[in-house]
C-alpha cells in the first residue's frame, strides 16, 4: 500500500474529541475498531475511560502534547516508535512530546498485546490517520477563526500559517478544535516530507532507566502491601500431595501460609494439554510475608511431599521420541506442491541432514511478578504482561467477577522475550490477593522463573534434497518438536515456490512439560537449520553459496505464488547488501566467514558472521546484518533491537540448553545457565535497504538466522557442519583445522 | 530484630532486619531505593551491583550486617542530577532496551572508569564481563563506556 493514500472511511468512526475542564483538548481514538456510538469523551483525565476509546491524546494550551501510549513495552521500544506515527502526521515537536503508558480497562481492545513482531507493522496506518486527523482539526479551528479556507493555511511544529502569514500556536485554537466535527477526510505526508519518522530518536523512558526511577512491575509498591512467594511442583508431571508450613510460619515477616490453584483449575478444567491447564494441575503453597526476603526464606522452609499425576520425563525420552517421529511416516502435510518422491526416486544424489535444539527458557532479567488488590468493588492488577486483556479475562472467569470490575495496569517490562505472553502469574495473584484481601505482590525468584517456565519446545528437523543433473529437484522438511511449534504460514516461507518439489511435514510429541512462544516464535531455531542446509547443499552441488540462493530466489520470481510469505525481490536486495557490505567471498587471512538468508516476521534478513579460532575455540568477532524493514521508523531503537537480536541469537545458539531429568528442569540460575555475556560478544554491523515500504517490527527477525551463519563460519575454520545446538556442548575440539 | 545504621547516598538510615537480610532486599523493600535491581540473588549477573566503599559489590551477596559503617552508593545517590559521565553517555548512546539491568551496568562501569580512565576495548569487555544484559545491548553498552571515558579526560 502507498504510504500517502487518502483515507476516507469516516473518522467519526474511530476518534472523538472533548474540551478538557482543566483545558486543553482531548482526542480519545480506537485502533482497530470503531467507537461505540453512545461513547462519550470525559472532560477529566482522571475519568479516562478505556472502554470505549483504546487511547488518548492531549493537547495542552502551551501546545504540549501527551500521548498515552497503548501497547506494553518489553524493550522492543514501541513507547517511543508509536508515539513518533502520531507525532510525525500531527506535525509537533518531539521535545513537545510526553508519553504515558496507558493501563488496560477493556474488553473491546482486540491488540494490546506485544508480541510477533506487530505493533509497529499493524499501528502504521491507524496511528499516522489519528494524527492527521488531530492535526486537521487543529488548522480548521484556526481557519474559522480567521474566517479563511482551511486549505490556505499550513501547520507545521505546532504552528499553524495563513496566507497572510499570521500564525497561531496549536494550543491557542484546542478548545474550538475541541467543538467541531471530525473531518471526513484527511491526507498522509509523503515519506519524504517525514521529519519525525526516521530520526534516530532516544527511549523515552531513558530518565528514568539510568537513575533508577520505579518503573518496573518488581518496582510497584502500595501502602499496605505485602508480599508472596509460590511453592510450585519441582518436576512437571507432580502435584502437592502434603505440606508443613511449621518451620515457615517461625520466621520473623512471614505472615501466613496459604494454598490456591482449585480457582485456576476449575476455570481450565477438562484441559489437560493447554499451557495454562499444566501449570495449574497442582496446589501451589503460598508464602505471605513483610517483604520480599522474608517471603523467600519462608519459601525455602516449607516442607512439602509431591505425588505423580502424569509422567515424569527426561530429555533422552524426548530426544528418542523426537527420533522416532523423524524416522517414522506419520506426519501432517502442511505444504505440497509437486511430487518429491518422484524428484527422490530420480535423483543422481539426496543430501539429508537431521538437526536438534534444545528447550530453552525465557530468562528476562526481570523476574515473573505481578501485584494484586481483590475488594468488594474491584480487582486491580498492576505489571508486566504481553497479554493484558486475556489476563482480566481469565481473572474474572476464575474470580467470578464482572470483567468491568477488573483493571489491569501496565508496567515496564524487564524483558519479555514471549514469556510474558502467558499470565499464569497474573492468576496465581489474583488468587493470593482474593484469599488475603489484602494488595499483595507475587514474585519468582530466579530459581522459581527458569523451573516453572513456558519453554522455547526442542525441536528436530530433518531435511532432505534431491539433486538432478546438477540442479535441485526436491526439497523435504520434516519437523518433529515437543507439543508442536510450526503454524501454517512457515511453510509458505522460503524456499516455496523457489523448488517444483517441495513438501513440509510436521508432527509433534505430546509432554506435559509447558511449552510456547520464545522470541521468533516458530522460526528460531528452522533458521539455522534450513540456512545451514543450503550452505552444504551449495558445496554438494559445487556452485557458490550467493549464486544458489540468487538463483533460487529467481526462479520464485518466475514462478508467481500469491500464497508465499516472503518477497523473493527483497530476499535478493538483503543477500546482495550483506555480501557487499562484509565483503563475503573475499578471503582475508584467519578470518572465516559464514552466511545465512532469511524471512519471518515481515522482515526480510541476510547476515554474515565472521569467526576466529583462538586456541581452538570459534570465536564470533563480527556480525554483518543486513534488513530490509521498509521504512526504518527510528533508527537508533532498530539498531538496539537487530543488534540485540543478533547477539541473542548467538547466545542461545552457542550456549543455551535446557534439559530435564524425571521431569525436573537441570538449570535454574545463571551458574547452571549461561547466557551470553560481553566478552563472547562480536560487533554488530547493521545496513538498511532503504525504501518507501511500510514499515515492519524488529524485536524478532534478526535472531533466526544468526545460528546459520555462525554454524556456516565455524564449517570453515574447522570442518565440521554442526547441526545440534548448543553448538559449544557438540564442537569436537580434535577435529579443529583452523 | 537486630537494628543496623547504614550510610546510603550520603544519608544515614536506621533500619531493622534479620542478620542475613541481603543489602539488596532493605535496599529494595524497605528503603524505596527500587534502582538497585534483583534478577538472579546469586551473585551471577550484576543487576543488583552498587558501589561500597568504592568498590563494585553485589548487593545480593551483601549481608546488611555487613554493611555496617561502609559508604554505600546506589545508582539512585551516583549523580544528584542524572548527569554523571556515564548517565550521560548511557543517554547518549541510548543504551537501554528493556532497561532492566542497565543500572547495574552503569554502577560497574563508573567504578571502572574511576580506577582506569583510559580503558581499552579488552578492558572494558572484562570490566563488564560479570554483568549480563538479556536483551544483548552490549556494543552499546561498549561504546557508552568509551564516550564516558573520553567525558571523564
Amino acid at each position: 500500500m502507498s504510504t500517502s493514500d487518502k483515507f476516507t472511511f469516516s473518522r467519526r468512526s474511530f476518534l472523538k474529541t472533548s474540551a478538557l475542564a482543566s483545558g486543553g483538548m482531548l482526542i480519545g481514538f480506537n485502533l482497530f475498531n470503531a467507537c461505540k456510538e453512545e461513547a462519550k469523551m470525559p472532560i477529566d483525565l482522571s475519568q479516562l475511560n478505556y472502554n470505549d476509546f483504546n487511547a488518548f491524546i492531549k493537547i495542552s494550551p502551551e501546545g504540549k502534547v501527551t500521548i498515552f501510549a497503548p501497547n506494553p513495552e518489553i524493550g522492543q521500544g514501541v513507547k517511543t516508535s508509536m508515539p513518533m506515527l502520531i507525532a510525525e502526521e500531527l506535525d509537533v515537536l518531539w521535545e513537545d512530546v510526553y508519553v504515558v503508558q496507558a493501563g488496560l480497562d477493556t474488553e473491546n481492545y482486540k491488540n494490546q498485546i506485544a508480541g510477533g513482531s506487530q505493533s509497529l507493522r499493524q499501528n502504521w496506518e491507524p496511528l499516522r490517520q489519528t494524527g492527521a486527523t488531530a492535526k486537521q482539526m487543529l488548522v480548521n479551528a484556526a481557519a474559522a477563526r480567521w474566517d479563511v479556507e482551511a486549505s490556505t493555511c499550513t501547520a507545521k511544529q505546532g504552528v499553524i500559517t495563513n496566507a497572510n502569514g499570521e500564525t497561531l500556536g496549536y494550543g491557542d485554537v484546542v478548545l474550538e478544535a475541541a467543538q467541531l466535527e471530525v473531518p471526513e477526510e484527511v491526507t498522509l505526508k509523503e515519506p519524504q516530507n517525514f521529519t519525525i519518522i526516521g530520526q534516530e530518536t532516544a527511549n523515552v523512558d531513558i530518565d528514568k532507566i539510568i537513575t533508577g526511577k520505579p518503573l518496573f512491575g518488581l518496582d510497584y509498591k502500595e501502602e499496605g502491601m505485602v508480599y508472596a512467594s509460590v511453592l510450585r511442583p519441582p518436576a512437571f508431571g507432580q502435584v502437592l500431595d502434603t505440606y508443613d508450613a511449621t518451620a515457615a510460619l517461625t520466621i520473623p515477616g512471614v505472615i501466613d501460609v496459604i494454598t490456591i490453584g482449585e480457582k485456576t483449575r476449575k476455570y481450565f478444567e477438562g484441559e489437560r494439554t493447554s499451557w495454562t491447564a499444566k501449570l495449574s494441575q497442582s496446589d501451589k503453597v503460598v508464602v505471605i510475608a513483610k517483604s520480599t526476603w522474608d517471603a523467600i526464606k519462608g519459601k525455602n522452609a516449607l516442607k512439602a511431599t509431591w505425588k505423580q499425576d502424569s509422567e515424569v520425563e527426561n530429555s533422552e525420552l524426548h530426544d528418542e521420541k523426537l527420533m522416532g517421529i523423524l524416522d517414522g511416516n506419520k506426519f501432517r502435510t502442511r505444504r505440497k506442491d509437486g511430487d518429491i518422491k518422484k524428484a527422490f526416486a530420480e535423483a543422481d544424489k539426496i543430501l539429508d541432514r537431521t538437526y536438534e535444539s534444545p528447550f530453552l527458557p525465557h530468562n528476562t532479567m526481570e523476574p515473573m511478578n505481578f501485584f494484586a488488590s481483590v475488594t468488594p468493588e474491584k480487582v486491580r492488577l498492576v505489571g508486566p504482561v504481553q497479554t493484558p486483556e486475556e489476563a482480566a479475562k481469565v481473572v474474572s472467569g476464575l474470580l467470578g467477577r464482572d470483567l468491568e470490575d477488573i483493571s489491569v495496569e501496565l508496567t515496564r517490562m524487564g524483558g519479555g522475550f514471549g514469556r510474558r505472553l502467558y499470565g499464569d502469574f497474573v492468576y496465581e495473584v489474583a488468587e493470593i490477593a482474593d484469599v488475603i484481601k489484602k494488595p499483595v505482590k507475587m514474585v519468582s525468584s530466579r530459581e522459581d522463573d527458569m523451573s516453572t517456565g513456558v519453554y522455547r519446545p526442542a525441536i528436530k528437523y530433518r531435511i532432505a534434497a534431491s539433486i538432478k543433473d546438477g540442479k535441485v529437484t526436491g526439497y523435504h522438511l520434516k519437523e518433529a518438536a515437543i507439543n508442536g511449534n510450526m503454524y501454517g504460514l512457515i511453510p509458505n516461507f522460503f524456499p516455496a515456490a523457489a523448488i517444483e518439489n517441495y513438501q513440509v511435514d510436521t508432527a509433534n510429541y505430546k509432554s506435559n512439560i509447558t511449552t510456547g512462544a520464545w522470541r521468533a516464535p516458530y522460526t528460531n531455531f528452522l533458521a539455522s537449520a534450513e540456512q545451514s542446509f543450503f550452505d552444504e547443499l551449495a558445496e554438494e552441488l559445487g556452485v557458490d553459496r550467493v549464486k544458489l540462493h540468487m538463483d533460487l530466489l529467481e526462479k520464485a520470481k518466475s514462478n508467481p505464488d500469491p500464497k508465499i510469505e516472503y518477497s523473493p525481490e527483497r530476499l535478493q536486495g538483503v543477500l546482495k547488501l550483506v555480501v557487499e557490505k562484509s565483503n563475503y567471498g573475499n578471503t582475508i587471512a584467519e578470518v572465516y566467514q559464514g552466511l545465512a538468508v532469511y524471512y519471518c516476521h515481515n522482515t526480510h534478513v541476510a547476515e554474515v558472521a565472521d569467526i576466529v579460532m583462538t586456541n581452538g575455540v570459534p570465536v564470533v568477532k563480527k556480525v554483518t546484518c543486513a534488513v530490509d524493514c521498509g521504512i526504518v521508523v527510528n533508527p537508533l531503537g532498530a539498531k538496539n533491537q537487530i543488534k540485540g537480536g543478533v547477539i541473542d541469537g548467538i547466545g542461545h545458539t552457542m550456549y543455551g540448553e535446557l534439559t530435564f531429568n524425571n521431569g525436573e528442569p537441570q538449570s535454574n540460575n545463571f551458574n547452571s545457565y549461561q547466557l551470553i555475556r560481553m566478552g563472547q560478544t562480536p560487533k554488530v554491523d547493521v545496513h538498511f535497504v532503504k525504501n518507501d515500504i511500510a514499515p515492519t517490527g524488529l524485536g524478532e527477525p534478526t535472531l533466526p538466522p544468526v545460528g546459520a551463519a555462525v554454524a556456516n563460519a565455524i564449517y570453515k575454520a574447522t570442518g565440521q557442519r554442526l547441526t545440534k545446538q548448543p553448538y559449544m556442548n557438540n564442537l569436537q575440539a580434535e577435529k579443529v583445522v583452523g | 530484630m537486630p537494628t543496623f545504621n547504614l550510610k546510603i547516598n550520603n544519608q544515614t538510615h536506621t533500619v531493622e532486619a534479620d542478620m542475613d537480610t541481603p543489602l539488596l532486599w532493605v535496599l529494595r523493600d524497605q528503603l524505596e531505593l527500587v534502582g538497585t535491581k534483583y534478577s538472579c540473588g546469586i551473585g551471577q549477573c550484576g543487576a543488583c551491583n552498587i558501589h561500597v566503599d568504592g568498590n563494585v559489590m553485589r548487593s545480593c551477596l551483601l549481608q546488611v550486617s555487613q554493611a555496617e559503617g561502609m559508604k554505600i552508593t546506589t545508582i539512585e545517590g551516583l549523580s544528584e542530577n542524572g548527569d554523571h559521565p556515564v548517565q550521560e553517555a548511557w543517554k547518549d548512546i541510548d543504551v537501554p532496551q528493556c532497561g532492566y539491568c542497565q543500572a547495574g551496568q552503569i554502577m560497574t562501569a563508573a567504578a571502572f572508569l574511576e580506577k582506569n580512565p583510559n580503558p581499552t576495548g579488552e578492558e572494558i569487555r572484562n570490566a563488564m564481563n560479570g554483568n549480563i544484559c538479556r536483551c544483548a545491548s552490549y556494543n552499546s553498552i561498549e561504546e557508552a563506556i568509551k564516550v564516558a571515558a573520553e567525558k571523564l579526560s
